[in-house]
């Protein structure tokens, strides 16, 4: 009984803990944005309308009124490397790896990820030197003092399309493309309450993956009349920062070839890559989680023998 | 208890090094045979939990640093060649990451603790003040280390928050370049917050002695508030103590654990995996969660107040907020120290509590609509409850009737020596009801 | 202490070692993180494995390449240093056996053992004096092979010891010719 203090003491500041989640809210309280709908992550569809710059339906004029991105939030995905027990789809991975190969590595660098770390996608290290081979980087200097360009090898990281991010945002109307290697951690759009919290229990951790997925497959749509598109922009509903992106739709049906008779749909595709992504922001992500299943099992069970101990320290003494 | 030492040495060895340094003798005395009061909730636990965070996160820094660069072009991708290919260094880094919100998590269960329970009185003023100044240093190690990994949250972060000192007049933007040792937020900024976010931690632990210093001076508080009277009030530290908090730490190791291993970017930023960009801002600027309520109110101050800017005004709210707590023990003027023997302020304590929720929760919206506003309110609840409630509703209320002693509490007025038959589950005699029921 | 009575201060029953076991294995496990992230990482452990090109090597020439952080020459020797080395007997040498790690421990220092299997033209060796750890200087010394200008050891034509404070002569890395032109070493 006297534990119920600490107990509600607890609970109070848990609840105020995930708040860093919270970036931007997409799904926007009442008072400023009446008609922002989906709440559900799981109810991303159609009826979550751009908000109405005229700002009537409630009947208070909203004088600033400020929109929230994106304007539609993502589906949550089953990811094979979701939960407890989630694992990497190997298969998949060497799909995504084909995916951004021919696709996204003509505009977007992946820096961070080295092209030894391929192993593990299932490829042996002949396969992953073969792999390194096709492209060249550069190197040097040599004896005469200039740079060479040489085939790379395992311990070279993906090369960049362009030298420079400056190169990169020449070539692409001044919008450079990010670099994807932690893009499946470093974008993720705001669950909001109490979707959050739940989150906690449900190890809800696929936003980015989610969220490249939702994007990849967001085109195509039709704009709310109030909605402006920049010239040079491609209007796509979930995307983080805006009504519209400077990345033209990357995918097409058929466009990659897949040699184990998957689908060659956009939606396929595009959750081939985010699995990818997700790969190349965490490799080390499964490895996590079989660790933590052993921490937390030995946890669980050191509680309970502790708590039988005090139990027994504490027999006969009244507290 | 404090003043006599109960150690006696067991063998040769023994004697002989309590002849030269007494070590074994001190840590008897305050770790073995330390009385505590039998009656301790288990919100008395995170005291012990503090100090293990405390370590973690001294042990994983250390570490963290081995491989860490410190330089604005390879900042970030030192901390990324650590979660890619150190040994274990994924665990190591997402552990002091985590690590740090959960000693928050713990320091403030503890602060809140103490202001239930008005441990902050006397005696235990200096004990308390220590614990604030502890709190400061928390802040600034934890704000320096989020720099550190150089994303676009570390930099952004530092510049908001070194951004406060140019709320000064005259002396605020020579104060920011000393602090920034340049105009913005650059390589000598990053290089001097590593050297005193390695610095500060052990100036944690020197005041963390104190503050257990102090402690064992004065003794613990209880949920009753009454002193200790007799020996009859308390148990040893070692072993009910002892097992009781190590059993509190593994569970919230678990629960630590639980965020580390598979959901360890959840009180993260997601804009801290892009690196710093000083050409451009995120769209929202938030802090990392510990910090969002005094952020909450630096934003809440919109207008001017006389001669103060509404920035200035911002930042004298925002530290205000904090120098506050080390008034605590004069403010309060009840003569009685646990909140569950005061029904009135009882209700205020919960309304502070929801309070700084609530400003935590508004910390994170952007500023628009009714937030600001909201901000306000709870800003003016916050200081109201510590310059008004507190010092008023003391001298108004008549607080309830307080047990004789903690022993009295426990085994009811009837009862005899501390061999009572009951589990501390049920504690009898309608004396400890009021704990129950806070 | 008042109810301290009532406990049995003297039992230990299964139930509190088995717990302190507990605590111990948990103890020794988060140790290891914090040992095994000193070991050398996957970046350093994908270069303790190098591919060298040597097709640029011409007889008389040696380049040197650098693998774990250690001067490794590549010499393709001439006829006559070669034939020099050949011609020594072990007697003459301070340390008779031929370091390379492709081979035994107890292989004897024979140029055949220090040179490339089936390239006896090529020496691949770890450029490091055994004495303190200089770097010798190539085509020179006493014996026309290295010298080390610290303290003044001389190695022949095969790297191996002739003169000087060096205890060994100059280790042999493990190395492969992969194809004619590239060898791999470690």
């Amino acid at each position: 009984m006297k534990t119920l203090l600490s107990a509600v003491l607890a609970a109070g500041l848990l609840s105020t803990m995930p708040l860093a989640n919270a970036q931007q809210d997409a799904v926007t309280p009442a008072p400023t944005q009446p008609e922002a709908g989906a709440a559900a992550p799981a109810a991303p569809a159609g009826e979550a309308v751009a908000p109405d710059a005229a700002g009537g339906h409630g009947g208070e004029a909203e004088e600033h009124h400020t929109v929230h991105y994106p304007l539609k939030h993502p589906a949550s995905l089953d990811w094979s490397f979701a939960g407890m027990f989630g694992h990497w789809d190997v298969a998949q991975l060497q799909r995504g790896l084909k995916v951004y190969k021919e696709v996204c590595s003509a505009c977007h660098s992946m820096n961070l990820v080295a092209m030894r770390s391929l192993g593990a996608l299932g490829y042996s290290e002949e396969q992953v030197k073969a792999f390194a081979a096709e492209y060249t980087v550069q190197d040097g200097p040599n004896g005469d003092g200039e740079m060479f360009e040489r085939k790379a090898i395992p311990s070279d990281h993906f090369p960049a399309p362009y030298p420079n991010p400056e190169a990169a945002a020449a070539a692409n109307n001044g919008a450079a493309p990010p670099d994807l290697s932690l893009i499946a951690k470093g974008r993720a759009v705001e669950r909001g309450f109490p979707t959050f919290i739940f989150d906690i229990f449900t190890q809800y951790a696929e936003s980015g993956p989610d969220y490249v997925h939702g994007l990849l497959t967001g085109y195509g749509q039709e704009p709310a009349a109030d909605v402006v598109i920049q010239p040079g922009t491609y209007y796509n509903p979930y995307f983080i920062s805006g009504p519209a992106l400077a990345m033209p739709p990357p995918l097409s049906a058929d466009q990659v070839t897949y040699d184990d008779g998957t689908q060659q749909t956009v939606d396929q595709y595009a959750r081939d890559v985010s699995a990818f992504l997700m790969w190349a922001a965490e490799p080390h992500l499964v490895e996590r989680k079989q660790t933590g299943l052993i921490v937390i099992l030995f946890l669980a069970v050191f509680a309970g023998m502790l708590y039988i101990v005090k139990r027994r320290v504490w027999d006969g003494i009244a507290h | 208890m404090a003043g006599h030492s109960s150690y006696v040495p067991s063998n040769g060895f023994t004697r002989w090094i309590d002849a030269r340094l007494p070590l074994p003798r001190l840590v008897y005395d305050s770790f073995v045979a330390y009385p505590v009061p039998r009656n301790l909730n288990y919100a008395y636990t995170f005291g012990g939990i503090l100090a293990l965070f405390l370590a973690v996160q001294i042990l994983t820094g250390v570490v963290l640093a081995m491989h860490y660069a410190a330089a604005t072009g390879l900042a970030f991708q030192s901390v990324e060649a650590i979660m890619r290919d150190v040994n274990w260094g994924w665990l190591l880094r997402y552990m002091h990451a985590n690590g740090a919100s959960f000693f928050f998590i713990a320091v403030y269960l503890h602060m809140f603790r103490n202001f239930y329970y008005g441990s902050y009185k006397a005696p235990r003023e200096v004990l308390y003040i220590l614990g604030v100044i502890i709190f400061l240093l928390m802040m600034a190690t934890a704000f320096m280390g989020y720099v550190l990994p150089w994303g676009q949250m570390s930099f952004w972060g530092a510049t908001v928050i070194t951004g406060f000192f140019t709320a000064f007049p005259i002396i605020g933007d020579p104060i920011q370049q000393l602090l920034l040792g340049g105009f913005a937020v650059d390589n000598a900024t990053l290089n001097r917050f590593f050297s005193l976010h390695y610095l500060l931690p052990f100036m944690i632990a020197g005041v963390v002695i104190l503050h257990v210093w102090a402690l064992h001076v004065v003794g613990q508080t209880n949920p009753t508030g009454v002193e200790v009277k007799s020996p009859r009030d308390t148990v040893p530290f070692t072993p009910q103590a002892t097992v009781k908090d190590g059993f509190a730490m593994v569970v919230f190791l678990f629960v630590f654990a639980w965020f580390v291993f598979y959901i360890p970017n959840f009180l993260g930023h997601p804009d801290n995996y892009t690196p710093a960009n000083a050409l451009k801002t995120p769209a929202h600027i938030v802090p990392e969660w510990y910090f969002l309520p005094f952020y909450a109110m630096l934003r809440a101050i919109t207008f001017n107040i006389g001669p103060i800017d509404s920035k200035l005004g911002g930042v004298l709210v925002m530290f205000g907020s904090i120098i506050v707590l080390f008034f605590l023990p004069w403010l309060d003027t009840s003569r009685v120290r646990s909140t569950a023997f005061r029904p009135i302020y009882k209700i205020f304590y919960w309304i502070l509590v929801a309070d700084c929720i609530l400003l935590g929760w508004l910390g994170s919206r952007p500023a628009e609509g009714i937030y600001p506003t909201l901000s306000l309110i709870g800003t003016i609840y916050y200081f109201a409850h510590w310059l008004i409630v507190l010092p008023v509703v003391g001298l108004i209320e008549t607080p309830r009737k307080l047990p004789n002693s903690i022993a009295e509490a426990v085994l009811g007025p009837d009862r005899g020596l501390g061999t009572g038959t009951g589990h501390g589950a049920a504690p009898t005699g309608a004396v400890t009801a009021p704990q129950v029921k806070g | 202490m008042s109810a301290n009575e009532t406990l049995e201060p003297t039992r230990r029953d299964f139930l509190y070692i088995a717990t302190g076991a507990v605590a111990a294995v948990g103890a020794a496990s988060v140790a290891w993180p914090f040992i095994d992230q000193m070991n050398p990482d996957a970046a350093t452990l994908a270069l303790a494995e190098i591919e060298v090109d040597v097709s640029q090597v011409a007889v008389g020439q040696s380049i040197t390449a650098k693998w774990r952080g250690k001067p490794i020459f590549i010499r393709q020797r001439t006829p006559e240093e070669i034939e020099a080395a050949k011609t020594v007997s072990l007697d003459e040498l301070k340390d008779p056996v031929a370091r390379n790690a492709n081979l035994g421990a107890d292989a004897p220092a024979t140029d055949e053992n220090r040179s490339a299997k089936g390239k006896e033209a090529w020496l691949v060796m770890v450029g490091v004096c055994t004495h303190l750890g200089c770097i010798p200087l190539g085509q020179s010394g006493d014996y026309n092979g290295w010298f080390c200008p610290c303290h003044g050891s001389t190695y022949d034509t095969s790297g191996r010891i002739r003169s000087g404070p060096a205890p060994e002569n100059m280790a042999i890395p493990a190395f492969e010719f992969i194809s004619d032109t590239t060898v791999r070493i470690g």
